[in-house]
């Protein structure tokens, strides 16, 4: 039995007071041809032996990003995970529980949220760091909203750098708030002009190094420039393990840092659920979207954790909340946590270099193959190449050769055909000697 | 010294022409411990009834607005340093902020300590 509490009338009352004729008239801003007409066409039942043979068929012609070599970043990275991070969260103490908030019970959750938080701010060198929000993009579009609270200004400057879809997130959720944004154009070299575009207007500037190209980017001209002009500095990340090698953003005077925490802990897992990065200036802080845990201590004096600062958020603070998120990625931040606790700063050391050290004997290996070259100058673990003619045609010729080659710009860039020739291609601790030897010589191959 | 509340529970004091505001007894008490207070920035321009500053106690968030149309001319930074001072004496070293106004009449027309007395039995 269904359980539906509305009955036909409970509809038809709601419908006429918010004046639409029919509840499918709701859905008018979904475009036509992206609405299910009917029933999907599948059959009414399949034994489980049938669903499972299938299903299994289906599953194969997926090509799993361990086969074969694989190059593939652009915002999700594949790391070696330790088996210890998913038996430990497992636990049904993490995996089962539903916003397990209340400090009563939840000490465990409590605690390791802290400890995120701790990792997260030490980190990227900032003072607090909140307890996750969904992923670096949103993060990204949560930080040019807390600007504009901060600044009073609603215009954000966003760098030609910043990955594209971050970009697109940014634009969506600041334009619903009523805010305006200045894009700058795509920047594969690395070489825009961002300082130009900071007025008094400016409420924050948004760069992502490395960039979505890869360059690395001196962030502190940049945070002088907006400093003096009275805007923030929002430095984004895709790559978290770049943080064991590069100077943090906030040692280079980022006001806000987001990013994408999937790289630790986390697998690729078709692109979700992530783990959004989030830190602040303990001035700022009341600015803050999201959970925060703090220490404390109980009455007999015994260290505890508890939420705190939560006047900020929407359950208390209603339509003046600072954000619309009241809830956080609980395991990912979890296995984020395991994760680098088991890596430590030595090991995160190590994990950076490694990446760096594979990134950088791929991009030397390119110089054996003609017409193909590295556009970037600096790089942490992902670099820009341009290929001759069709990067995305390239890509699929390398993945008929069991080659994972990368991302094409085109996919994330479509309208700018000035990018088609373009591909970000990365490399992580993973990646073998074999792995690269077949690369270059499948790309010998297809060119 | 006449004070004046509103239904929001400022509390509010003329001399001459400049007003000295902050929240009431009773609302302090119904705030709880105060944690935080967010002040106006000097120079401000607010109608009646503006949201000027925000209060935080520990349990909830609270706007306090303005009792009257004016210029904001001085904010209580002891206050923003020490909030529990809302607690301990809000309708004195406690204060918010203070206003120039232009506009006597209004004052007049807000609720004396007695009318407040009985509209806090009807809340």
């Amino acid at each position: 039995m269904r359980y539906l509490p509305h009955t036909e009338a409970d509809r038809a009352t709601m419908l006429a007071r918010i004046g639409v004729g029919a509840i499918n008239d709701l859905f008018a801003d979904v475009p036509a041809d992206k609405r299910l007409a009917g029933l999907l066409d599948l059959p009414a039942a399949k034994s489980e032996l049938e669903v499972e043979r299938i299903l299994g068929a289906l599953a194969a012609s997926n090509v799993a990003a361990g086969s074969g070599p694989f190059f593939v970043g652009a915002g999700a990275y594949r790391h070696h995970v330790p088996a210890s991070v998913d038996h430990l969260i497992q636990r049904s103490e993490f995996l089962t529980s539903y916003t397990p908030y209340q400090p009563e019970i939840a000490q465990g959750t409590l605690q390791y949220l802290f400890e995120f938080q701790t990792q997260v701010a030490n980190l990227t060198a900032m003072e607090v760091a909140n307890a996750s929000m969904y992923d670096g993009s949103t993060a990204t579009a949560e930080a040019v909203l807390m600007a504009h609270r901060v600044t009073g200004r609603r215009k954000a400057v966003i760098s030609g750098g910043l990955h594209p879809q971050y970009r697109a997130v940014v634009e969506t959720i600041s334009t619903m708030a009523g805010d305006r944004f200045v894009a700058l154009a795509a920047d594969p070299a690395g070489s825009e002009a961002i300082l130009e575009a900071i007025d008094a207007d400016t409420s924050c500037v948004v760069v992502q190094s490395p960039s979505f190209y890869g360059h690395l980017v001196d962030l502190k001209p940049i945070a002088e420039k907006a400093h003096a002009a009275g805007a923030l500095l929002v430095a984004v990340f895709t790559e978290v393990v770049s943080l064991g090698l590069v100077e943090p953003p906030g040692a280079q005077g980022a006001d806000i840092v987001v990013g994408e925490g999937q790289s630790l802990g986390n697998p690729l897992a078709f692109g979700g659920p992530y783990v959004g990065l989030f830190a602040t200036r303990q001035n700022l802080v009341r600015q803050m979207p999201g959970r925060l845990a703090g220490e404390t201590v109980d009455a007999e004096g015994r260290r505890g954790y508890v939420l705190t600062l939560s006047t900020r958020e929407q359950h208390i603070r209603r339509g003046k909340a600072t954000s619309n998120i009241c809830t956080n990625s609980g395991l990912c931040a979890l296995a984020f946590t395991i994760h680098m606790t088991l890596l430590g700063e030595t090991g995160l050391r190590r994990v950076a270099a490694f990446c760096h050290a594979n990134a950088v004997r791929l991009a030397d290996s390119f110089s054996e193959v003609s017409g193909v070259s590295v556009l970037n100058d600096s790089f942490f673990n992902e670099f820009t190449v341009r290929v001759p003619g069709n990067a995305a045609d390239v890509i699929d010729r390398l993945a008929g050769k069991g080659v994972l080659a990368g991302v094409p710009v085109s996919r994330l860039e479509p309208d700018k055909p000035e990018l088609a020739d373009l591909l970000v291609v990365a490399a992580t601790e993973l990646n073998t000697d074999a792995d690269r030897a077949a690369y270059v010589a499948a790309l010998k191959e297809v060119l | 010294m006449t004070t004046r509340y509103t239904r929001d529970h400022e509390w509010v004091r003329l001399d001459g022409d400049t007003a000295v505001v902050g929240i009431s007894e009773y609302a302090q008490e119904q705030l709880g411990d105060v944690v935080f207070v967010e002040l106006p920035p000097l120079g401000k321009t607010l109608a009646q009834g503006d949201e000027a500053a925000v209060v935080e106690s520990v349990k909830a968030a609270s706007e306090v607005y303005a009792p009257l149309a004016g210029e904001v001319i001085e904010v209580n930074q002891a206050l923003a340093d020490e909030p529990a001072m809302a607690n301990q004496h809000p309708e004195g070293a406690g204060w918010f902020f203070k206003l120039k106004v232009g506009d006597r009449a209004a004052f007049d027309e807000l609720m004396d300590g007695e009318a407040y007395e009985r509209f806090l039995e009807t809340v």
